[in-house]
């Protein structure tokens, strides 16, 4: 974002970039840097509260006023990704015990996605499978963490990364369908899909699996946060 | 040591690209001016092309569409807040208000989205993807953006 602020400023635009990563900003130094020390993926900070937003926006628009730069300001307000709430979301109960738990979990999600995509009218699912292909995709990360050969177990798109982002965020997204109370914590939603749900434990085992099998660091780095 | 606090810890290590004779603008007033949206966070019209894994292109946002699908690769940050309220990464209907408000002029007709996961030396952006960019903002008339980083 530094960057793409010097070729901005370079083609006569003004900018103001809102920072996350402070050091970054400094030794990049763009014109105009508000840092906001928020849950990474929420540079606004609080979703769901335009006030706050709108403060962040004035703070940062305030910086045009300025003569001279590089100029760097802090937000006053720290937001940690834990200090909000936990997501609060129960889970379906086991419905078809002749299916791995994840499977039979991820059908009985099915129809709280589905709402939540009604309501948005679009979803980030679909990168290699669409909601009809979750649960067959989590059969094979299933297989897979039972010592199923992770190249010959038919992973989807045949790319773990976009099989796992279309997993979870299916997941997600049927979640925050489902879940009661205030707007969760920049890590809650994660939290509560790799420590609460049967995909999530699945998939950290299918990526274990793969990892012990030798294969690349990027084959299976990527399908969770790097600190799982 | 929580993600968030490795992420940063990590970025922090980074190499920094170092600008000698950095541009600077005087801008107008800022209720006078047209505001774009520039985001890394790989966001794209549900219609248009998906971001690769290695994508150092941009999608072209038009100021109407909020049907917007998150094409970052990285599982590195909060993924669900694009679902939870799009204005915390994309805050348009924040800069709608303002412009209803008349603090800002305008806001700009397309929005500008690249994905955060960039190549160390980010000489794409730096020499071609992010020119062009800009050159289809000042078509627009734009003459302030502002970066939301994911």
């Amino acid at each position: 974002m530094s960057v793409l602020a010097h070729v901005f400023e370079a083609a006569g635009i003004a900018t103001i970039v809102l920072s996350s990563v402070r050091e970054m900003a400094r030794k990049t130094a763009p014109p105009r840097a508000l840092h906001c020390e928020f849950p990474l993926g929420r540079p606004l900070g609080v979703p769901n509260d335009p006030a706050f937003q709108h403060d962040v926006l004035a703070r940062a628009f305030a910086l045009l006023d300025e003569p001279s730069g590089p100029v760097l300001v802090d937000h006053p307000t720290v937001i940690e990704a834990e200090d909000a709430a936990p997501l609060a979301c129960s889970l379906p109960p086991r419905f078809d015990p002749s299916l791995p738990p994840a499977v039979d979990e991820a059908r009985g999600l099915r129809k709280a996605y589905d709402r939540a995509r009604e309501r948005h009218g679009v979803t980030s699912v679909g990168r290699v499978v669409d909601a009809d292909g979750v649960p067959g995709a989590l059969a094979v990360l299933h297989a897979i963490a039972e010592g199923a050969d992770w190249k010959e177990a038919g992973i989807p798109g045949g790319n773990t990364t976009a099989v796992c982002h279309d997993i979870r965020t299916y997941y997600e997204e049927a979640a925050l369908e489902l879940a009661d109370g205030p707007a969760p914590g920049g890590r809650a939603v994660e939290d509560w899909f790799f420590e609460r749900t049967e995909a999530g434990r699945t998939m950290l085992a299918a990526r274990a699996a793969i990892r012990d099998a030798g294969a690349k660091f990027p084959v299976w780095f990527y399908m969770t946060p790097g600190q799982r | 040591m929580n993600g968030d606090q490795a992420m940063r810890a990590h970025s922090a290590t980074l190499p920094g690209p170092v600008f000698d004779d950095p541009a600077w603008v005087t801008p107008k007033s800022l209720s006078e001016s047209t505001v774009a949206i520039v985001t890394s966070a790989a966001l794209y019209v549900s219609d248009d092309e998906a971001f690769s894994a290695t994508d150092t292109g941009y999608r072209l946002i038009p100021r109407e569409r909020h049907d917007l699908v998150l094409g970052h690769w990285s599982p590195n940050f909060d993924r669900a807040a694009v679902a939870l309220d799009l204005n915390v990464v994309y805050p348009i209907d924040r800069l709608e208000e303002l412009a209803s408000q008349g603090v800002i002029g305008e806001v700009a007709p397309r929005h500008v989205s690249f994905a955060g996961n960039q190549p160390d030396d980010v000489s794409t952006i730096r020499l071609d993807s992010g020119p062009r960019a800009a050159a289809d903002l000042r078509a627009d008339g734009v003459d302030v953006v502002i970066l939301t980083p994911v």
